[in-house]
Parts: structure tokens; C-alpha cells; sequence
């Protein structure tokens, strides 16, 4: 009743306003939701990029279960709402479904293809991004272990652990690394508490740096490496504030730049239909720097990440993508 | 013997960790029962705690207001059940849910409109969080092999709540079994016209049955967000109060094998994570899925067959009329 009631009245008053502007854009998130602090957020902040440097209003819709997703997107296009971007993996059965009842509408899908004459799906190379976070763990690590949580258990979430566990051998071929799963449902990008206690236990058996793909569960391992004294890596946004001095670093995804980017294209009229690939070549991916994990990064480690960074630019270096074999090497 | 220990003894403290919030809330829901009124919002209950302690926590920066604004929001809640089953003689099921729908859709609501950060409060400083307490002597004892690494990461090592909790089991025991009120208390779940005619208020027992719940399930909700956790996130009690339930029906109503049922339900979901992924010979890798569901399974299981009936008190879920 509640989802409802809340459907119902993001129904009205979206009616009102958004007919006024040139294009009339609108988010439907993954779960784990627009605070997320990672993954959605990082979309939300294109949003609101681009709606201050263009005054256009983006309409925004953050679903609370699984079913909701095609009824927002459905609801938004009906409402004459285009572009509207799909975020998550997710969402790609129920942006097939709509896309094909609404031809006529444009629709942008994040980290998943959808193949359709009026569908962009934007991807990124997240193994190669966490590759240079699994080198920077095994540099920084004094144990020889290191961990990873991921949120939940899908190939997306084995692509970063993928990446991860290479990087890591790359920097120290002996490096153990622990990987745990938060759960097989949407609600594992969601229970921070959980992640807390995958971090500690992976602490407890000796990590001293754990890097998270988890979404909002992942504000919980930080804050359990960060409460033990270890040092965890955020993901997707940049996460390096949350715990100044805890983060060695976060491994992010240009969610806000490629948002930006694929609404001002749809502004403009250059925007085109077809898969989008955002590696470290296109600077989609990348390891975040700045003053709050300075102290905590040597020289000689962002000198071992440029290193390997232009070496997989230039082909020297080939990451594993899990999610072309399905398995990973490691 | 070291090895064992270091694998053993951090399953042994996140076995405390963990099995915590559960015992509090199955305690909650045990003293309420007893009293004759079924308590299915814990969840809701402990929802409500959880966020009124982050929110509290957050703009004080001080963990104990946050853990009483907690005790009085589940009160409040509390006691809309107590009116809508006790005054109103309403169905304590249905009062129940509402009661989890309730928290599930207001906490969010208000997180929104007070904090702007979807439904979340914002993290929460070291001072407006219980840290693990480190025992006194932790050190002098340090040197004894294995008795000194028990007592350091074991007994001690552990959050306040933890202490508080552990203590509430005998607490709760002496109460029932011993006190004048306890034993009302049981009469009015068990046999309300007797209460009743000793001139003793049935009414007034299962208010103060429903309240003594709210104040545990506060205290659980305050413990995940924050002991467990540091801060409020939508949902995040994340069926932990539908768990309690069954750990109180599975430990018979009784303060003592509830204890029990809390810390293997603790066990398994403490096992379950750092089973996840570990390839066992013969096996294969572990499926986790199978030690989560565990808890649920055992409930059935147990209650099918191997422990015979669950008999609960036998007055409790129906609405006290006074003979005419």
C-alpha cells in the first residue's frame, strides 16, 4: 500500500512539471538507492550535473522491490519522460520489455547490453579498474592477505573480484585473498551490518586490506576496517572521505561523467543507440587519489599503478574479464 | 591447540555478536507473550529503536541518548499495540504487522526528511557508537597461554549491550519464576479470569508485559545501529525480529533455552560466513545458502517432530473479556 501510494504521488507530481523542457529526463536506480554512497550515487550526481548546467529537471525514481523496476520504467515512458536511464544490471530484462513497447522513447542501461534500435547500454571495464586495486592492496598489505567483499552474488560482482585477485598476484605472486559474498538477493547491497561482520572476519584471519563491491553494505566494511585499524578500497564513487586515512583508496566508476555525458548527447541530438565500453582507456574506470589517502599511498606505489595502467592501455597487460568465460583463471 | 584456537575463538565471539540482538528481541517477545499478548512486531519494534538511536546518536554525538530516544520510539509503538490488542481487544497478529509496516515505511519517511540522505542517518561518530569494552586484567592474564586469550577476545572484547543482554537471561528467569509480579504476569498469558478474580488487573499486566518488550526491543535496535552497525539504513533490522520469534518459540517460552536457541542460530550465521568459499574434501565449496536457510529449517524441523509440541502460554493472542 505504502509503494503504492508513493508510486501514485511520484506519478502526479512529475505530471506537472516536466513537460516545459526540450528533453525530459528520468533515473530509475538500482536497489540500494540514490544515497548509496557508491554505485547509484555516482549516477544521481551526473543527474544533478547535468540538470544545473543545463536547467533541465530529471525526474528520479528509487524502486524497493524487484517487481517495481519495470512498472517505473513503464510509468516514466508512458509519461512522455526521454531519455530515461536504467541503473544496474538488474534492469535489463525490464528495459527490453519497455523499450520494446515504447519505441519511440530512448533509453540508456547501465552495466548491462540490452540489444534494441532505442537502447544505449553503457559497460565498463571494472576488472581492469580493480585490477590496479588489487596491485595497490597486495603493495600496501604488511600480512600477505587481503579481502574482498562483494554485495551480491553475480557475474558483474565476480568480474571485480576477478580483476582484483590478478592485481593483487601481479604485485606479490604469494598473496592470499579472501572473498565473501554478502547474500544471493537484491537485499545484499543493503546490509551494512552484514558486510561489518564479513570484514571482521576477514580481518580476524588476517587481512589488513579489504576492497568492497557491495554497494550500501559496503559503508560497512569500511567502517570495520576502519574501526580495526586496517585499511579498506570503496568502489564505484569516490569513497576516500568517508574514512580520511582508512581508505588506501576507492576503485571508481565514471558513473557521473558517463550520466552527464549521455544526457547532454540526448540534448544535443548526437546521442546513438549501441553498447558504450569504458575502460582505462576511455578514463571510465580508474584508481581515486586525492588528499585524503595521500599520507597513506606512496610514490612508489602510484608509480607501480601508472606503470601498469599505460601497460594494460597499451595491450602489455591483458585482464581476465570473469564474464566472458564465466570463470576466473585464479 | 593455538590453531584451533585462532580459528575457534573469533567464531566464538561473533557467535556473541551476533546471536545479541537476538536474544534481546526473543526476550522481549517472551516477556510479552507470557503476559498473553503475541508480539509479532518486534521487528518493527527494534526498526524503530534502531533508527530513533542512530538519529539521536547523530545529532548528539551522545550513544547513550541515542540508546533512550531508542527504548522511548519502540515504547511509543509499543504502546499502539497495547492499545489496539488489550483496550481495544483488536487482533494482535494483524496489530502486529501493521506495527512492521508501520516502522518499515516511517523510519525511512522520517530519515528522509530529517537527514535528506535517503532514508539513512549519517554515519556515526566513534563517540556516538558503543565500542567493544577490553576487560579489566586483560593484560596480567595475557600471559597465560589459552585462559588469557579466552578472556581477552572472548569475555571481554565485546560491546556493552553484549554484557547487558547475557545478564537479562537470568534476570528474566528470576523474574518469572520467582517474583510476584513474574508469576501474574504468567497467570495473566495463562489464565486471566484467575488474575482477575484475585482482584488483580489483567489489563495493567499486559501493558506492563507489552512495555517491558518494548524496552528489550529498543535495546536490540539500538544495538544494531549502534553496536553492530554505525548508523541507520532503511530496513536494516533485515528479518532479524522474524528470527527472534522463532528462537523464542524454539526455546519454549523459557529465558534459559531461549538463551540456547539465540547463540546457535549466532553460531550458524557466524559459520556461514567464514564457510563461504572454503572447499571442503569431498565436497566441493561449501553452499552457503544451505547454512543461512538453517535457522528457518531447524524451526520447522524441531517443532515437527523432535521436540515435541510447542505449547505457548495458553491465553496469549486472545483478547481478555471480563465476564458480565
Amino acid at each position: 500500500m505504502k509503494v503504492l501510494l508513493a508510486t501514485a504521488l511520484s506519478v502526479l507530481v512529475s505530471f506537472g512539471a516536466a513537460r516545459a523542457a526540450e528533453i525530459t529526463p528520468a533515473i530509475v536506480y538500482d536497489m540500494g538507492g540514490k544515497f548509496d554512497k557508491s554505485f547509484n550515487e555516482g549516477v544521481h550526481k551526473g543527474g544533478q550535473a547535468f540538470a544545473r548546467s543545463s536547467g533541465v529537471t530529471v525526474r528520479e525514481f528509487e524502486p524497493q522491490n524487484d517487481t517495481q523496476r519495470e512498472q517505473a520504467l513503464r510509468n516514466f515512458a508512458r509519461r512522455g519522460q526521454n531519455p530515461i536511464i536504467a541503473v544496474g544490471f538488474n534492469q535489463a530484462s525490464a528495459v527490453k520489455t519497455v523499450a520494446a513497447e515504447f519505441p519511440q522513447v530512448r533509453f540508456i542501461i547501465i552495466d548491462a547490453v540490452v540489444e534494441a534500435p532505442n537502447v544505449e547500454s553503457v559497460l565498463f571495464r571494472e576488472e581492469q579498474g580493480s585490477y590496479l586495486a588489487g596491485l595497490v592492496a597486495a603493495l600496501k598489505s604488511d600480512t600477505g592477505k587481503v579481502g574482498f567483499v562483494g554485495g551480491m552474488d553475480v557475474p558483474l560482482i565476480r568480474k571485480f573480484a576477478c580483476g582484483y585477485v590478478q592485481g593483487a598476484k601481479a604485485a606479490n605472486p604469494r598473496i592470499e585473498v579472501l572473498q565473501n559474498m554478502t547474500g544471493s538477493t537484491p537485499t545484499a547491497w543493503n546490509d551494512p551490518v552484514r558486510g561489518a561482520e564479513l570484514a571482521r572476519s576477514q580481518i580476524e584471519r588476517g587481512a589488513d586490506i579489504i576492497f568492497h563491491a557491495a554497494g550500501a553494505t559496503g559503508n560497512g566494511v569500511l567502517q570495520a576496517a576502519a574501526d580495526a585499524g586496517k585499511f579498506g578500497i570503496g568502489v564505484d564513487s569516490n569513497q576516500n572521505h568517508l574514512h580520511p586515512g582508512s581508505v588506501l583508496t576507492s576503485m571508481v566508476k565514471q558513473l557521473d561523467i558517463a550520466t552527464q555525458t549521455s544526457l547532454e548527447e540526448a540534448r544535443t541530438g548526437q546521442w546513438k543507440p549501441g553498447t558504450q565500453v569504458l575502460g582505462l582507456a576511455e578514463d571510465g574506470v580508474g584508481l581515486a587519489f586525492d588528499e585524503n589517502n595521500a599520507a597513506i599511498v606512496t610514490p612508489e606505489m602510484r608509480r607501480r599503478v601508472d606503470q601498469a595502467k599505460a601497460d594494460i592501455i597499451a595491450g602489455r597487460i591483458t585482464v581476465h574479464d570473469y564474464m566472458s568465460t564465466g570463470s576466473c583463471p585464479n | 591447540m593455538t590453531e584451533a584456537l585462532d580459528i575457534l575463538l573469533p567464531i566464538l565471539a561473533a557467535t556473541l555478536r551476533l546471536a545479541t540482538p537476538l536474544l534481546l528481541a526473543a526476550l522481549a517477545g517472551l516477556f510479552s507473550e507470557r503476559a498473553g499478548i503475541v508480539d509479532v512486531g518486534l521487528e518493527g519494534k527494534m526498526l524503530v529503536g534502531a533508527f530513533a538511536a542512530a538519529a539521536a546518536a547523530a545529532v548528539t554525538g551522545e550513544v547513550m541518548l541515542g540508546l533512550l530516544a531508542a527504548v522511548a520510539a519502540s515504547c511509543g509503538l509499543g504502546l499502539v499495540h497495547a492499545f489496539g490488542c488489550i483496550t481495544l481487544r483488536g487482533s494482535q497478529v494483524v496489530s502486529g504487522m501493521a506495527i512492521n509496516i508501520i516502522a518499515s515505511g516511517l523510519t525511512a519517511t522520517l530519515a528522509l526528511a530529517w537527514f535528506g540522505l535517503g532514508g539513512q542517518t549519517p554515519p556515526l561518530s566513534a563517540a556516538a557508537r558503543f565500542l567493544p569494552l577490553s576487560m579489566p586484567g586483560a593484560e596480567i592474564l595475557a600471559g597465560i597461554p589459552v585462559l588469557g586469550r579466552l578472556y581477552a577476545s572472548l569475555v571481554g572484547g565485546q560491546t556493552a549491550l553484549v554484557y547487558l543482554a547475557l545478564l537479562l537471561v537470568p534476570v528474566s528467569a528470576f523474574v518469572l519464576a520467582r517474583t510476584r509480579f513474574g508469576l501474574r504476569l504468567r497467570a495473566a498469558g495463562e489464565h486471566p479470569a484467575a488474575v482477575d478474580t484475585a482482584g488483580v488487573s489483567v489489563t495493567r499486566l499486559r501493558y506492563a508485559g507489552v512495555l517491558i518488550a518494548s524496552v528489550l526491543c529498543g535495546v536490540a535496535g539500538a544495538y544494531v545501529a549502534t553496536a553492530q552497525g554505525a548508523g541507520f539504513q532503511r530496513d536494516m533490522i533485515a528479518g532479524r525480529g522474524y528470527i527472534a520469534l522463532a528462537a523464542m518459540i524454539l526455546g519454549g517460552w523459557q529465558p534459559g533455552r531461549i538463551l540456547l536457541t539465540c547463540l546457535l542460530f549466532g553460531a550458524l550465521d557466524a559459520a556461514a560466513i567464514r564457510l563461504q568459499g572454503v572447499v571442503l574434501p569431498g565436497i566441493g565449496a561449501f553452499p552457503v545458502q544451505a547454512i543461512q536457510a538453517l535457522p528457518y529449517l531447524l524451526t520447522v524441523v524441531l517443532l515437527a517432530g523432535f521436540m515435541g509440541r510447542a505449547l505457548p502460554p495458553k491465553a496469549s493472542g486472545q483478547p481478555y473479556v471480563k465476564e458480565r
